[in-house]
């Protein structure tokens, strides 16, 4: 049988789309919240600094933003052929590059909390 | 083949086409979420760099953000976000049937757990980073 890494792409894609559903629209309600008066006590600085510092907030928020890079970019890839554009492995190599480099920016801004 | 001996090809646009019919436009609309849910990662990051760089910036950073754009920003990308979550959720049981014995799972079931889910996540997110 060949070799194919579809799997690979298809798993992650998967994984990213079910983490995003879960708990992205509850970010952005978190970062929404301080406009009607209600601020979370995570957004402080002293304590979002303090989560982001310890190796387990290092490790969730790095691989949140891992997966929905991911996740985003295959998707895109997929749509960008429905809407048209057939260079596709153009397309897969710019998207999943973007996704690199993203997820390379985390681990680096996360290093540097 | 027809009478004249040419193949049937049925046109369709290359860059319209899911605008015939409103299946189609509604996989576009889930497929399209992506480049929301891309930017709200890249919001991520910002955030992420912004409290690398120290108080003063991070502080800068959450008063942009709750600023009229970032605001009108947000609330589009919820939209889009909760149709990911929900076109997500209610093909879970295509995407994983469970079987029982012989039978399969009612899919009703499958969703339903995933909704439960999705609000028992929301509800301890905004528990933990201490919104009520």
């Amino acid at each position: 049988m060949a070799k194919s890494n579809k799997p690979i792409v298809w798993g992650l894609f998967a994984a990213g789309g079910t983490v995003t559903a879960f708990i992205t629209p509850v970010l952005v309600l978190l970062t929404l919240l301080p406009v009607v008066g209600v601020m979370p006590e995570l957004l402080v600085y002293d304590n979002l600094h303090a989560f982001a510092g310890h190796w387990v907030g290092k490790l969730l928020l790095f691989g949140v933003i891992f997966l929905v890079l991911w996740h985003a970019a295959h998707r895109l890839r997929i749509t960008l052929h429905d809407f048209g554009v057939r260079a596709d492995s153009a397309v897969a190599v710019i998207v999943y590059l973007a996704a690199a480099a993203g997820t390379l920016a985390a681990a680096y801004f996360l290093l540097r909390i | 083949m027809s009478a004249n001996g040419k193949p049937y090809i049925r046109e369709v646009s290359r860059y319209r086409w899911y605008f015939s019919s409103p299946r189609y436009l509604r996989y576009m609309a889930r497929e399209v979420t992506c480049v929301f849910i891309g930017l709200h990662a890249l919001i991520l990051l910002v955030a992420l760099r912004r409290l690398s760089e120290g108080r003063d910036a991070w502080e800068a950073f959450l008063q942009n953000l709750t600023g009229p754009a970032g605001v009108l920003l947000q609330l589009v990308i919820l939209v889009f976000a909760v149709y990911h979550s929900t076109s997500w959720f209610n093909v879970t049981p295509k995407a994983m049937p469970v079987q029982v014995g012989e039978n399969f799972l009612p899919g009703g079931v499958i969703i339903g757990a995933h909704y439960a889910a999705w609000l028992a996540v929301t509800l301890a997110v905004l528990f933990l980073a201490g919104a009520f």
